[in-house]
């Protein structure tokens, strides 16, 4: 009975401290939300969103604000729809601009959310109208040599 | 003709092997269920193994930790090192190096003791007694398996994570803000579903060929007494090291 009561605490503990190194892998490292979503949805269509992955960052003044939750292809209109992830606490006005910009010279790329000056702000599932596209360093290159 | 025996006799073997799962599976589907065998294999596999997996999780993320500076730093980017650090841990390192620990620690003792009792006709007796070998010795062992694995897998993980940590900021004054915001960020949880699901399948593997290779020792060929139980608890080794690199391939390639 001793014997068996001690194999017993002991599988019990190892898989409680499994379980929590699991909970924290999942909770911390894979954004799963146990108390709802903290975040809501906003859509953008872009010329090309080249180089743009999901999972990409939203970022707005520099401040990380969201993620890149799903990146389609508009066959009516030849253009890319992205739609983000924005933390609930950050409002987007209706006129904000985002734009594609890189973290450095071959960093990776992230949506810029440049703010409006208007008072209406953006509900989920909305879109931003004002958009730019990513730069292509090789397509500015090559302007520059080939329109000489 | 002596290569169509062989091409034969590997059929038959992996014929063997499937339908000894599938029997395994089925069998243990009905009831009585006996929660307590189970908790024996888990605290044999999984409890046992802990010390090891402390261990070696934490050496494994120290030197990931002060490879990744050291590289890191010629191209002014170690702010990457904690990123570095989780990804090849939670997607490659830890499933694989934990699976190959748990092979050398209960892989092949599952498989020399199902040998043994198989060379000292205890399983024959077992049989007599009308009890089912499959349910009684087996399904305990690949259901701990399946258990136990993703758990060391992860506390292998966690624990390398905390040994970069360490290394990283505590040796060489990385920002720990850098460290694990840079690490919540860039792991995704594709990332960790495929860590788990790497360690599921190998946990089921490990402890599936220990116990065919035990549980069939009189149908090899050339193996007796304890010369045989030696060559197959070799043999199990070798082949489930070999099949958790094979399919760590393959499970990779079918999630990305």
């Amino acid at each position: 009975m001793q014997r068996s009561l001690k194999i017993e605490i002991t599988v019990g503990l190892f898989m409680l401290v499994g379980l929590i190194c699991m909970g924290y892998l999942a909770i911390q490292m894979g954004d799963v939300n146990l108390l709802g979503k903290q975040t809501y949805a906003l859509k953008a269509r872009f010329t090309s969103v080249s180089g743009l992955k999901e999972g990409s960052f939203v970022e707005a003044a520099g401040v990380r604000v969201g993620k890149v939750s799903k990146i389609e292809f508009d066959t009516g209109k030849y253009l890319a729809t992205v739609t983000m992830e924005i933390n609930n606490a950050v409002k987007v006005q209706e006129d904000a601009t985002a734009s594609i910009r890189t973290a450095g010279i071959i960093g990776d790329k992230f949506v810029k959310i440049s703010p409006g000056g208007s008072e209406t702000y953006l509900e989920p599932g909305m879109e931003i109208y004002e958009t730019e596209p990513s730069i292509n360093l090789e397509e500015l290159i090559s302007k520059y040599i080939f329109e000489k | 003709m002596v290569i169509v025996d062989k091409w034969v006799d590997f059929l038959i073997r992996l014929g063997r092997s499937g339908l000894f799962l599938f029997t395994v599976f089925v069998r243990s589907l009905l009831p009585p269920y006996r929660i307590y065998p189970l908790i024996k294999q888990i605290y044999f596999i999984g409890a046992r193994s802990l010390l090891v997996i402390l261990i070696s999780g934490a050496f494994v993320g120290m030197v990931v930790a002060l490879q990744f500076h050291d590289t890191l730093v010629r191209f002014g980017s170690v702010s990457l090192l904690g990123s570095a650090v989780g990804l090849s841990l939670i997607r490659e390192l830890g499933p694989v190096l934990t699976a190959l620990m748990v092979i050398g620690r209960a892989g092949s003792s599952i498989c020399a003791e199902i040998s043994i009792m198989r060379n000292e006709q205890q399983i024959d007796a077992l049989e007599c007694m009308a009890i089912d070998t499959y349910r009684f010795l087996i399904a305990p062992r690949i259901f701990a398996g399946i258990i136990s694995v993703p758990l060391l897998t992860a506390i292998f993980i966690v624990v390398g994570i905390l040994g970069g940590y360490f290394v990283g900021v505590i040796l060489f004054e990385v920002s720990p803000g850098a460290y694990f915001e840079g690490m919540y960020e860039t792991v995704l949880w594709r990332d960790i579903v495929m860590g788990f699901t790497k360690s599921v399948v190998f946990g089921l593997l490990i402890v599936w060929i220990a116990t065919i290779k035990g549980f069939y020792l009189h149908l090899e060929k050339n193996a007796f007494g304890s010369e045989g139980v030696s060559r197959v608890t070799t043999d199990a080794v070798v082949i489930s090291s070999i099949a958790v690199l094979c399919s760590d391939y393959l499970v990779s390639a079918i999630i990305l």
